[in-house]
């Protein structure tokens, strides 16, 4: 009668990480944070709140911005994950990673991995960002820190300095 | 402290008939989860009950939109980020438009979707008080077939719905007839971003000749259930936005909330606000028509 | 050379690339072979008698490793000032989410069934759970009066002043408390031989703190503890004394399961049982001339502390010392206390009992003025701490500060005339109010009194045989820069550039105790040993002849070399010495509270919105005398983020208690402000020197955390009109401030309450 007596089993989940295609064994529910840090040892992304709330696990999946503690390892089957580990081929990355230097926009450095690919996800998008735009696109990551000034002004001025290059 | 993966199943069918047939052969075993954005919070937390999970996340048919000369319907599995992209969503329906880009942050609104937002029935979901004054309509579909109902049947108490067990919301269906109404949207939460409403609303109103014609309110976080107000509707059509219809208005939105006290908020503030929110609205809307 | 202006220069953060890319590791990001997952079982009570331990039914028992209080090898209690807090409750729990049992498992998603099938019967005791309740004593829950600590600080003759004044004003002000909420939540990992004792890497700001602990705990040789620092996702004093609690939990799993062990909080557990700021409450009675001079006047500052003593007692003496402000009080009586209640422990969290304290003191002045009938800038004026002048401690101030200009600039930098004006009108209509609200004060850097001469600190500095030149301190990097700004220091004393110089991972085995990493205290204090200890190694070089004046970066490292090859190593140590004019009184509680003091003048502008009853913050200026800039973007950098956490004390961050458990422990329903929520926070400094700091810096990491509540809640009142005297200051409070006739009948009273 009810299905959940078993336990589950883990099945083999195919995906590709940063370029590379993996294969992991795990439980469909693991979540994509815990599959990317505990059998890869990626472990640029951050649990901080294990809710969604602070974006401290951020990755792209199939190029969208997504928290990893929310994707169970199974919606990740197949899909295309990058994690900041794997950012450094992005054309955005050395300009966001030497503004976020310049600027303080990294202090503790535990929100960065998360932050700056939020901010990546931002500038995919738009071209030009507006002070507002960078407030959004921001919005679902918590940063104790530095009180956001810092960082405004690190994504500007990737944003800028892309445009300049 | 975190819950153990072991102790859940999740089926990835892959395609509607699939979960569908999932959902029919062990009934109310099974939970859909599409984003993940409210199951997986749960999960976390290690207060998912359900331990049988379907993925429905990657079903084409959940995930179109079909635009009609006299409808736009969505599928269930849309996402907010999908929705405030979506031309014909900004322009027509504005009020679910901005409900999407309300919800969290921009990553959950890259795995939050509508279908997901409305089965989970919180009364303080962004998105459902808009679709309740557009009217939306449900297609609900399971094995045994579809049947279409009126969105505002749905919810029958606090996280109760007519959702049987073997269904699965297919797509929400808005009448592209509210174009010219004026709308006004807004949110009252703890901060500007990733915050749970206190109290929200979403409103559309036409005034012709200085007198309302047709108004629709609905608000969310003020009741089990998100709220139209339909003895507040009545009472203000085809009367004229003056000082006393608003006090009359506010009195009557009070007759139709029931807000409690939660961690969030307290009852007393939520009537309040309810009510500052409509009367927001109505000043709008008098300015409107006064330009008009 | 490059190796002029270090100081001063925003050089890039030592550890800065390691973060922007990911590479930087946090204690969750190592693993130890065979390591287990260790997770505690916890008081669900506020108080009472453990009667009975029950391991349930399906649980295969055999699979985890169980600690209880029993397998303590030393005393069972976390040391730190009173030793009254146990590592693990044995017989009685007096608070919720209080440790009773460890567990341990090598698959941590295992801990969770086995936590929920442990249940523990108790013989409930009656709680105390507010300031007031404590002070009653209906019961007894600590000590002999449920107070952990009391000060008296007296100057002048109060009570010849009331019959002097023009103006009695007396004030009631209280203050919520405050969850860090660093981003990395507690964790440790914990390894245990018995030859070489217990080893722990953590995720905290005081290694040295920690290592005291675990000798206690574990009874070992000072030389059979190590406690190592992992790069800190943010700490801002949550991680001061709390590490030493959960290190010691899996050091006891370690030792009993003989495999390294690792327990790191969620954040449901980490916000439910570590530390917060502790709520207060101040009561002001001021005696006040004619034209608004303060002649005198009684403060009473009283801090919840929760159960157990912990830092309560330090935390009371800053909030006491400051709670005069910057203001000169001829004649004053300072009656503070810390009582206990029965919730978990409240610690550090920036600011230490000043912020506090000065929110009273910065909401009091601005009701002063009132009385008085002149405008809130005037009775800051007339009432501004000079030179020459005495503080509430009888601190003869010595250095040229001159508050009046501050302010000036601060006024002109905000536009606040002309705001005020502008305001005054444009809220004669609308549905939004506007308001612009000040607060100067005043932070000690360093510890308090005679604490710096306790700590007798001790810095070190290694040149290599590359040239390389290591600090070697206990002090942690969390985020402030400390790796940054003492590498600057030791940089600029050798004449070398910046990226010659590095800094030693915080290991005891490796760093000599430089004091903990809190009170503002490692630029200023730590800095200047680094600097002694830097010249050091220099001097060495000169003295043997290796080294001349004006060398290269090449030349040094040739003589390193040689003196290395000679000598074996090259280090030089810089202990502490008190400056030979600081004078303090730990009975009377008098004299030089703190060897130099950073000024603030801070401005807010706010509007309150009459539809929703929220406050926003529109701008902020923030103006201060910090000595000298070391690193402007790290400096700024502190105070926008101090700024947004004060902003987040004053209108957003509300710990919701029931019966001494926090209620709200989750992200998603404790409110911290993000992007959106922040004004542009315009930070501007004032460079006066401290003869006593490194380069003539003072510490800077807490002051931003004193002044925005009172400055935002003195906008709000600006705006409103409301005088409201409590924080955190919600939509909810408001409203019922702004609209107490608002009738809601039409809500039928069955559905009220229901949660």
């Amino acid at each position: 009668m009810n299905p959940s007596s078993a336990e589950s089993a883990k099945r083999g989940i195919s995906f590709i990480v940063n370029g590379e295609a993996k294969k992991v064994l795990a439980h469909p529910m693991e979540r994509l944070l815990d599959v990317l840090r505990n059998n890869l040892g990626l472990t640029g992304a951050k649990e901080g709140c294990g809710e969604g709330e602070c974006g401290s696990c951020a990755v792209l999946l199939d190029d969208m911005l997504v928290n990893s503690c929310l994707i169970p390892i199974a919606q990740a089957n197949g899909a295309s994950v990058v994690t900041i580990e794997g950012m450094s081929a992005h054309s955005l990355m050395k300009p966001l990673q030497e503004s976020f230097l310049e600027c303080g926009g990294a202090q503790c450095g535990i929100c960065t991995p998360g932050m700056i690919l939020a901010a990546a996800h931002l500038l995919d998008k738009k071209l030009d960002p507006t002070l507002a735009d960078i407030r959004e696109g921001l919005a679902g990551n918590l940063c104790r820190c530095t009180g956001y000034m810092q960082i405004f002004e690190a994504v500007a001025k990737a944003a800028r300095r892309r445009v300049t290059q | 402290m975190r819950a153990d993966p072991a102790d859940y199943r999740l089926v990835s069918p892959g395609n509607l008939l699939g979960a569908l047939s999932l959902l029919a052969s062990e009934p109310a075993q099974w939970l859909p989860i599409a984003g993940g954005t409210d199951v997986m919070v749960l999960y976390s937390a290690g207060k998912l009950t359900n331990r049988n999970l379907i993925d429905i996340w990657n079903i084409p048919e959940l995930r179109q939109i079909e635009v009609f000369p006299d409808r736009i319907s969505i599928g269930a599995a849309c996402t907010y980020t999908v929705l405030r992209q979506h031309e014909i969503v900004s322009r027509e329906f504005s009020l679910l438009a901005t409900a999407a880009s309300w919800t969290g942050g921009i990553a959950n609104q890259n795995r939050g979707t509508l279908g997901g937002n409305i089965a989970n029935a919180s009364p303080a979901a962004d998105s459902l008080p808009a679709l309740l004054v557009y009217d939306a309509v449900l297609t609900l579909i399971s094995v045994r077939g579809e049947r279409r109902v009126p969105y505002r049947t749905f919810h029958t108490g606090y996280k109760q719905t007519i959702l049987a067990a073997d269904e699965l919301i297919l797509n929400i269906s808005l009448p592209r007839r509210f174009s010219k109404y004026f709308s006004h949207a807004r949110k009252v939460g703890a901060r500007n971003a990733q915050a749970i409403s206190k109290v929200c609303l979403a409103a559309l109103g036409q005034v012709a000749n200085g007198a309302i014609r047709d108004v629709r309110l609905a608000l969310g976080s003020v009741a089990p259930v998100p709220l139209r107000l339909n003895e507040t509707e009545k009472m203000l059509t085809g009367k004229e936005i003056e000082p006393s219809l608003i006090d009359a208005a506010r009195k009557s939105v009070l007759k139709e909330i029931r807000p409690i006290d939660d961690i969030r908020s307290t009852a007393r503030y939520r009537s309040a606000v309810a009510c500052n929110l409509v009367t927001e609205f109505l000043a709008k809307l008098a300015a409107e028509g006064a330009a008009a | 050379m490059t190796v002029r202006h270090i100081i001063g220069a925003s050089v890039p953060r030592k550890e800065g690339w390691d973060k922007v890319t990911g590479a930087a590791r946090y204690v969750d990001d190592m693993a130890l072979p065979g390591m287990l997952h260790g997770a505690t079982v916890r008081s669900t009570i506020a108080r009472g008698k453990i009667k009975q331990i029950h391991f349930g039914p399906g649980v295969d028992w055999n699979e985890y490793v169980v600690v209880s209080a029993k397998d303590i090898p030393g005393k069972n209690c976390i040391a730190l000032i009173l030793d009254d807090q146990p590592c693990l409750a044995s017989e009685f729990v007096n608070h919720p989410e209080e440790p009773i049992l460890l567990l341990a498992h090598p698959d941590r998603p295992k801990l969770r069934k086995a936590v929920e099938a442990v249940s523990i019967e108790y013989d409930s005791l009656p709680a105390l759970h507010t300031i007031e309740e404590s002070e009653r004593q209906s019961t007894i829950i600590w000590g002999r009066d449920n107070t952990f600590k009391n000060f008296l600080v007296e100057k002048g003759d109060v009570d010849a002043i009331w019959k002097k004044a023009a103006h009695i004003v007396e004030g009631e002000y209280f203050t919520g408390a405050q969850e860090q909420l660093y981003i990395e939540n507690n964790g440790v990992i914990a390894a245990f031989d018995p030859k070489n004792g217990v080893t722990v890497w953590g995720s905290l700001q005081c290694p040295y703190y920690v290592h005291k602990a675990l000798i206690t705990l574990f009874a070992l040789p000072e030389e059979k503890v190590r406690v190592v620092q992992m790069e800190t996702g943010g700490a801002f004093g949550g991680k001061e004394e709390y590490p030493s609690m959960i290190a010691g939990h899996a050091a006891l799993l370690a030792m009993k399961s003989g495999r390294p062990v690792k327990i790191v909080y969620d954040r449901m557990e980490d916000m439910a049982a570590t530390t917060k700021r502790h709520p207060s409450r101040t009561r002001h009675r001021t005696a006040v001339s004619k034209d608004g001079r303060i002649l005198g006047g009684e403060i009473e500052f009283t801090i919840d502390g929760g159960a157990y003593a912990t830092l309560s007692s330090v935390v009371l003496s800053r909030g006491t010392i400051h709670a005069g402000g910057a203001y000169y009080w001829p004649n004053v009586r300072i009656r503070t206390k810390a009582v206990a209640t029965n919730a978990p422990p409240h610690g550090a969290f920036r600011g230490f009992g000043a912020p506090q304290s000065l929110f009273a003191m910065e909401r009091h002045m601005d009701r002063i003025a009132q009385v008085v009938g002149i405008s809130p800038v005037e009775v800051r004026r007339r009432n501004f701490l000079k030179s020459g002048q005495t503080t509430t401690t009888e601190q003869t101030i010595k250095e040229n500060i001159d508050l009046d200009r501050l302010l000036k600039r601060a006024l002109e930098l905000s536009d606040y005339a002309a705001k005020k004006k502008r305001f005054a009108e444009k809220n004669k209509a609308g549905t939004n109010r506007k308001g612009i609200g000040i607060a100067a004060f005043l932070h000690g850097a360093g510890f308090t009194g005679s604490g710096e001469r306790y700590l007798n600190s001790l810095v070190g500095a290694e040149a290599g045989a590359d040239g390389i030149v290591r600090v070697l301190v206990s002090s942690a990097e969390f985020g402030q820069g400390t790796n940054t700004v003492l590498c600057q220091i030791a940089a600029e004393a050798l004449g070398l550039p910046y990226e010659n110089v590095s800094i030693a991972q915080p290991d005891t085995s490796v760093v000599p105790n430089s004091g903990p990493t809190v009170a503002s205290r490692t630029a200023m204090i730590v800095g200047k040993l680094v600097q002694s200890a830097a010249r050091g190694i220099k001097e060495t070089l000169t003295k043997t002849g290796l080294l001349h004046e004006d060398y290269s970066p090449e030349q040094f490292r040739a003589a390193c070399k040689e003196y290395i090859a000679t000598h074996g190593a090259l280090k030089s140590y810089a202990r502490y010495e008190a400056p030979p004019d600081v004078f303090w009184d730990d009975e009377k509680y008098r004299g030089e509270a703190y060897a130099a003091f950073a000024w603030a003048v801070y401005v807010a502008e706010v509007t309150v919105d009459l539809t929703t009853y929220s406050v926003t913050v529109d701008d902020f200026v923030a103006l201060q005398e910090v000595g000298r800039v070391l690193h402007p973007v790290l400096a700024e950098g502190q105070i926008t983020g101090g700024v947004a956490q004060a902003i987040g004390f004053a209108l957003y961050e509300n710990v919701v208690w029931q019966d001494g458990r926090m209620m709200n422990n989750q992200m998603t329903n404790y409110i911290m402000p993000a992007s959106m929520d922040l004004p542009p926070i315009r930070v501007f400094f004032e460079e006066n020197g401290n003869v006593h700091g490194a380069h003539g810096a003072k510490g800077i990491g807490e002051l931003p955390m004193d002044g925005p509540a009172p400055a935002i809640l003195n906008a709000v009142e600006d705006a409103t009109g409301v005088r409201f005297c409590s924080i955190p200051l919600l939509p909810e409070d408001l409203f019922e401030a702004l609209r107490p006739e608002f009738n809601e009948q039409a809500v039928p009273s069955s559905v009220r309450g229901i949660a």
